[in-house]
């Protein structure tokens, strides 16, 4: 079972014009994970995703779902995944049932089939009461648990959601991953892109970071924030007049330089150990610190430190 | 937990579509405003206005102008096509059509079949404003829905023009302005509204080069003569080719798409 990946991505390319969108991507993802495309706006993230669901043709190289290739398997491959868009897309002039039904006949789902798949899916993601009123009416969390619900209709195996959460607030975005995990949980296999960092830290098994096209690190949250570096120590040196010596004390325990502004010391740890020890040298040279603060790199941090930005 | 389903089938995909694209209609009844409102307005509007000038009087403008006005709406409603074709594939469902295991064409062919009823709704409007404001052709019911059919045919054959035209064009305003266009010129240089002979020899030529002109006689002459005529087979023909040579292209372009 697991021999086979839910996606397997060789040596993708495209080319808009003169620019490289996508360049030489390589990948594979794994049954049952989720798997994070993270990078800047226009680092190619929606085209890849594009080319992967067959919206798109690659210039160059393969895509295979489940061991169907996307180009030879085309409607094989396209019948293994639900997709939810960017933007949602959905029918605007019809009702959220009606667009259930459209979507689950033109999957090929028998008419009873579809009316009980509707129903199952209108009550899943609490649309049920307004499952006949115009789409007009609809917030934006309701439109993405429509669209998403209709990405479900044939309970895919692999599952993309482009962005599933831009511009939502925050309470739908928590229940947006909810349902998420919810499906984690039942056994999909979930691509995501995302520009939210948090959200690609809460969900995502692995990540792909991606800049320019270009693959720039791929692993675990926990793997890439480490490839950033340690631990950042930061504190406040209570008196201004203590501020040099503090500076030198702490630079002695650490290889690393000891950045200041105002009075406000930080220094990154290579490990952890190194804090008692700074603490004892501080207390002994009776130096009085406060707003103390430890803190774990963030994705942010790996974001900064691996993309270029200015696309 | 597999849901079963069987591989997509062009017939059940495009009568989904279809399903789909008359769907929309009814819960935006203003889609039909053309076919309904214009008909019945220019019907008014040149019958009353003109009648008496033209033809003597509006008893006698009748039998002109309900063809003219008939093949006008067709042209109008084919139209249509063309941007409604183009709003759809510039909104986020189509990307959602085309990552489904669907047969390719389906949404195009559904957009085509609905367009049909919006034909028929327009000849049956049209028509029966003229025979409310006392067009009583001389050929019996049955060749006034021969003449219908006709229309209705030369109307589908060109929605798959002006289909081409709103996927190769950039945006659906540049469509729509652009089939008004091609709409009024076509309409009105024609035999629609007055009779070719009261026309400048330049425009006399134009007008006989105008399809228009040729399908509006095959259908005044069917209902006059309550028979199937040279012109008519001509109509039929033209329509056919039209499709014939149109209908691939269309396809072509919706694939490049």
């Amino acid at each position: 079972m697991s021999a086979i990946h839910a996606i397997e991505v060789r040596h993708l390319s495209k080319r808009f014009g003169q620019k490289m969108v996508v360049d030489d991507l390589s990948f594979n993802v794994r049954q049952g994970e989720v798997f994070g495309l993270l990078g800047p706006n226009g680092a190619g993230k929606t085209t890849t995703l594009r080319m992967l669901t067959t919206l798109l043709k690659a210039d160059a190289g393969q895509v295979k779902i489940f061991g169907h290739d996307t180009v030879k398997e085309g409607r094989l491959a396209r019948s293994m995944f639900g997709l939810t868009g960017q933007y949602a897309s959905v029918d605007e002039d019809i009702s959220a049932r009606e667009n259930l039904m459209i979507f689950a006949r033109l999957n090929g789902l028998s008419r009873a089939a579809a009316k009980q798949r509707t129903a199952e899916l209108l009550a899943d993601f609490s649309l049920a009461d307004s499952a006949d009123k115009a789409l007009a009416n609809f917030s934006g969390g309701m439109r993405r648990r429509l669209d998403l619900a209709v990405s479900l209709i044939t309970r895919p195996a692999l599952i993309f959601l482009d962005e599933p959460t831009t511009g939502l607030d925050p309470r739908t975005r928590t229940q947006m991953w909810a349902t998420i995990r919810g499906l984690v949980k039942q056994g999909s296999t979930i691509v995501l892109t995302t520009q939210y960092l948090d959200e690609a830290d809460q969900l995502a098994d692995r990540l792909a970071v991606i800049d320019h096209g270009r693959l720039v690190k791929m692993g675990t949250p926990a793997e890439l924030k480490q490839q950033v570096g340690g631990t950042q120590l930061a504190f406040t040196v209570s008196q201004g007049a203590q501020v040099a010596r503090a500076v030198k004390l702490v630079a002695a325990q650490v290889a690393g330089t000891v950045q200041q502004t105002g009075q406000r010391l930080s220094v990154r740890l290579t490990q952890l150990a190194q804090l008692p020890l700074i603490l004892a040298a501080l207390d002994q040279a009776k130096i009085l610190i406060d707003h103390l603060s430890v803190q774990e790199p963030s994705l942010d941090d790996v974001f900064m430190d691996l993309t270029i930005g200015q696309n | 937990m597999e849901v079963q389903t069987h591989s997509g089938n062009l017939v059940m995909n495009t009568a989904t579509m279809a399903y789909r694209n008359l769907l929309k209609t009814v819960h935006n009844p203003d889609r039909f405003m053309d076919v309904i409102v214009q008909p019945v307005l220019f019907m008014l509007m040149f019958g009353y206005l003109f009648g008496g000038a033209i033809a003597g009087g509006v008893k006698a403008y009748l039998p002109i102008i309900v063809p003219g006005i008939l093949v006008q709406t067709m042209l109008s409603a084919a139209s249509g096509s063309g941007a409604q074709i183009r709003e759809d594939l510039d909104s986020g469902v189509f990307d959602r059509f085309k990552s489904l295991p669907m047969a390719h064409v389906a949404p195009l062919a559904g957009q085509l079949f609905a367009d049909s009823l919006r034909l028929f709704i327009a000849t049956i409007t049209s028509l029966t404003t003229g025979y409310v404001m006392g067009w009583r052709p001389t050929a019996g019911l049955g060749w006034v829905v021969v003449s219908g059919l006709l229309a209705i045919f030369t109307g589908w054959a060109l929605s798959w023009l002006f289909a081409l035209l709103g996927l190769l064009a950039k945006s659906a305003a540049t469509v729509q302005s652009f089939s008004t266009m091609t709409m009024l010129v076509l309409s009105f240089v024609s035999n629609a509204f007055v009779p070719l002979s009261s026309l400048s020899k330049p425009l006399q030529f134009i007008a006989h080069l105008n399809p228009v002109t040729y399908v509006i006689t095959a259908i005044r002459q069917i209902l006059a003569t309550g028979s199937w005529t040279p012109e008519a087979w001509l109509v039929l023909a033209f329509g056919i080719g039209v499709v014939v040579i149109f209908a691939p292209l269309t396809v072509w372009a919706y694939d490049r798409n």
